[in-house]
């Protein structure tokens, strides 16, 4: 047996068992991120069978319901109540969540993407391209960020669309720097400066050596963003820049009117508010458990 | 130090000017130009050709970005509210000390809150009370401020009607406001009346935007104190035989706090974000209602200057805490 099949034997011996299947076994021990997959989980399924769930439609009104000005609460009929049109907040609560998932998803995916290239090229690059492209990055991030969804909305009108770019946009510089970082980390590694120097390609380098590593900080960042997203469009919904046709169930929009209405229906208010917060603390707690099952160094503390 | 101060200063200026480009297009972006969007339905040709001709709009564009520089660095009103007909600048000056009032509030309330709690928390590590900490700090985080803010305000102002539920102070209090910060006004004023009652319509919204930074506290806290609690030099002070106490103070909090001082302020973009919702909710009169009024009613020049603004406050605000650690970390030596 030669010296380098003994090494080689050695390092097969020592490879561990894979950063994924170990950060599985450490993501499905931790209490925290069950919960929150439950949650999401809820969420999701709530999106996806709302019409089988739903009692009613969501834009089905029954004005005889309201009394007094206001409205009935919770009844065997109506599990959460109707609204100040008498429709059904529980059917509408089902509906609201395919807005919150599919505005959730499509402008992390925006940011995510974008800020993925932007932020890859610059650190992969250096050099003026670098700074170009943080540059731009760094005026983008010296706005707050619900004034610069806010800006954004205000560019081009109100709706559903628009703020789903708005949040995206507002996303990208936070991916772009973290890519950045987690390339110029990966770039000094030795598998690199291999690759290179055999004569693989930049780009085939970028995309098929170095991303594949630097990406366990996005999807941690992903999972908090959507949490953020969710956050952010229902507060734009709620400053009435969301959705314009108000029977649109969208959570944030739901909870715009209420105000007036506190002292008669406060569940009006509290059912939106908390449908919220349970699907923005899911994504929360499995990007707190993603973090701490990716990161070696985080083992152990909580 | 100095030198570092200079290039930092130096790198504002492309920052700044960058913010200001992208805001200059964004309103030359604007659906049918800012004219049009003006008017809305009123906009007969004649009366955009007046409109264009009246903010410049016929020059070419770099001529309107030049006389844009100049409101907005030279004579430093940033144009005229179409809402109001006063400078943009007057109303930034009577809303913005609103605004920092709330913001300052609320990091007394979240830093006020927070610190006890996290150190409290990491003493206790992995005890009842350790747990209820992050479970409530990442509640904190969870909840979106204007649904706390509602909550707050049917609890406290609706149902107990304990505190006021909206604005700055009661319209019957009759008051000078030299500074526009109104808590300093009753002070200067020695109007004691005025300051419990502007006092008492502090405290809900602060405690709506202090929520997310309070949990952010409690949280860097708990991990800072976990982390200097195992260093030599706090092993060193104990096995010399100080007061728990006071290697508690002088040792692990003066250490731990670093950290802390870092994130408080990262808050800075937050409270200023937040403060939409929240004074949106109170119907507080400080900057975050009056952008939100401006989009609706298409006030340009507000949306620009206002923006732009709080962007400058944002910007020189993380330049202060940069520096900061510099003195509060004498480990830290800018070169």
């Amino acid at each position: 047996m030669s010296v380098v099949e003994l090494e080689a034997r050695e390092i097969q011996l020592e490879a561990p068992s894979g950063l994924w299947s170990e950060a599985w076994r450490r993501l499905i021990r931790n209490p925290g991120a069950i919960v929150g997959a439950f949650f999401v989980l809820c969420f999701v399924a709530a999106a996806i069978f709302a019409p089988v769930l739903a009692p009613y439609g969501p834009k089905d009104q029954n004005l005889l319901l309201i009394v007094k000005g206001c409205c009935p609460g919770p009844s065997s009929k109506h599990w959460l109540g109707v609204d100040l049109l008498g429709r059904d907040v529980y059917s509408r609560i089902l509906y609201g969540a395919r807005y919150s998932l599919l505005i959730g998803v499509v402008s992390v995916s925006i940011g995510l993407s974008v800020g993925l290239v932007l932020g890859s090229v610059a650190g992969y690059l250096g050099g003026f391209v670098d700074s170009l492209i943080m540059r731009c990055m760094d005026v983008m991030l010296a706005i707050p960020g619900l004034l610069f969804a806010i800006g954004i909305v205000a560019m081009l009108g109100p709706g559903l669309r628009q703020v789903m770019v708005a949040v995206g946009v507002v996303n990208i510089p936070i991916f772009a720097r973290l890519l950045r970082g987690s390339v110029l980390a990966q770039r000094e590694n030795d598998f690199v400066l291999a690759a290179r120097s055999v004569g693989v390609r930049r780009p085939t380098i970028l995309f098929s050596h170095i991303l594949p590593n630097a990406m366990s900080p996005v999807i941690v960042q992903g999972t908090l963003a959507m949490a953020t997203a969710i956050i952010d469009v229902a507060g734009l919904g709620f400053l009435g820049l969301g959705p314009q046709d108000p029977a649109t169930p969208e959570w944030g929009t739901m909870l715009t009117d209420v105000n007036d209405y506190l002292q008669t229906a406060p569940f009006l208010a509290i059912v939106p508010g908390l449908a919220i917060v349970i699907s923005v603390l899911g994504f929360n707690l499995i990007g707190d458990g993603l973090r701490e099952a990716l990161d070696p160094k985080l083992r152990g503390r909580a | 130090m100095l030198r570092y101060l200079v290039r930092r200063l130096f790198l504002l200026v492309p920052i700044l000017l960058g913010v200001s480009l992208l805001i200059f297009f964004w309103i030359r972006a604007l659906p049918g130009g800012p004219a049009e969007s003006l008017l809305g339905e009123r906009a007969t040709p004649a009366l955009v050709a007046a409109y264009r001709k009246r903010y410049g709009l016929d020059k070419p564009v770099y001529q309107q970005y030049v006389t844009y520089l100049k409101t907005t660095f030279v004579d430093r009103d940033l144009g005229v509210s179409v809402a109001s007909r006063r400078t943009v600048f007057s109303e930034i000056r009577q809303r913005f000390p609103a605004t920092v009032e709330l913001s300052v509030a609320a990091m007394i309330f979240a830093v006020g809150l927070g610190i006890p709690l996290g150190f409290v928390a990491a003493k206790r590590h992995g005890g009842v009370f350790d747990h209820l900490s992050l479970v409530g700090s990442l509640i904190g985080i969870s909840i979106p401020i204007f649904f706390l803010a509602i909550i707050l305000k049917y609890i406290f102002a609706v149902r107990l009607a304990w505190l006021p539920s909206v604005g700055r102070i009661s319209v019957l209090i009759d008051m000078k406001h030299p500074t526009n910060f109104y808590v300093l006004d009753a002070i200067i004023e020695r109007n004691w009346s005025a300051l419990w009652d502007v006092l008492k319509h502090l405290i809900l919204p602060a405690i709506a935007l202090g929520s997310i930074p309070l949990a952010i506290v409690t949280r860097i806290t708990r991990a800072a104190v976990l982390d200097v609690q195992n260093e030599d030099y706090v092993r060193t002070a104990r096995a010399k035989g100080l007061a728990p106490l006071t290697v508690d103070r002088r040792h692990v909090l003066r250490n731990a706090l670093l950290p802390v001082s870092t994130i408080i302020g990262l808050q800075t973009g937050l409270l200023l974000s937040g403060a939409v919702l929240t004074e949106t909710v109170f119907a507080y009169p400080g900057m975050g209602s009056w952008l939100r009024d401006a989009i609706f009613s298409r006030d340009y020049p507000v949306l620009q200057g206002g923006i732009l603004f709080l962007a400058f406050v944002f910007v020189v605000v993380n330049l202060i805490v940069d520096l900061s650690y510099a003195i509060i970390n004498p480990r830290i030596r800018y070169s």
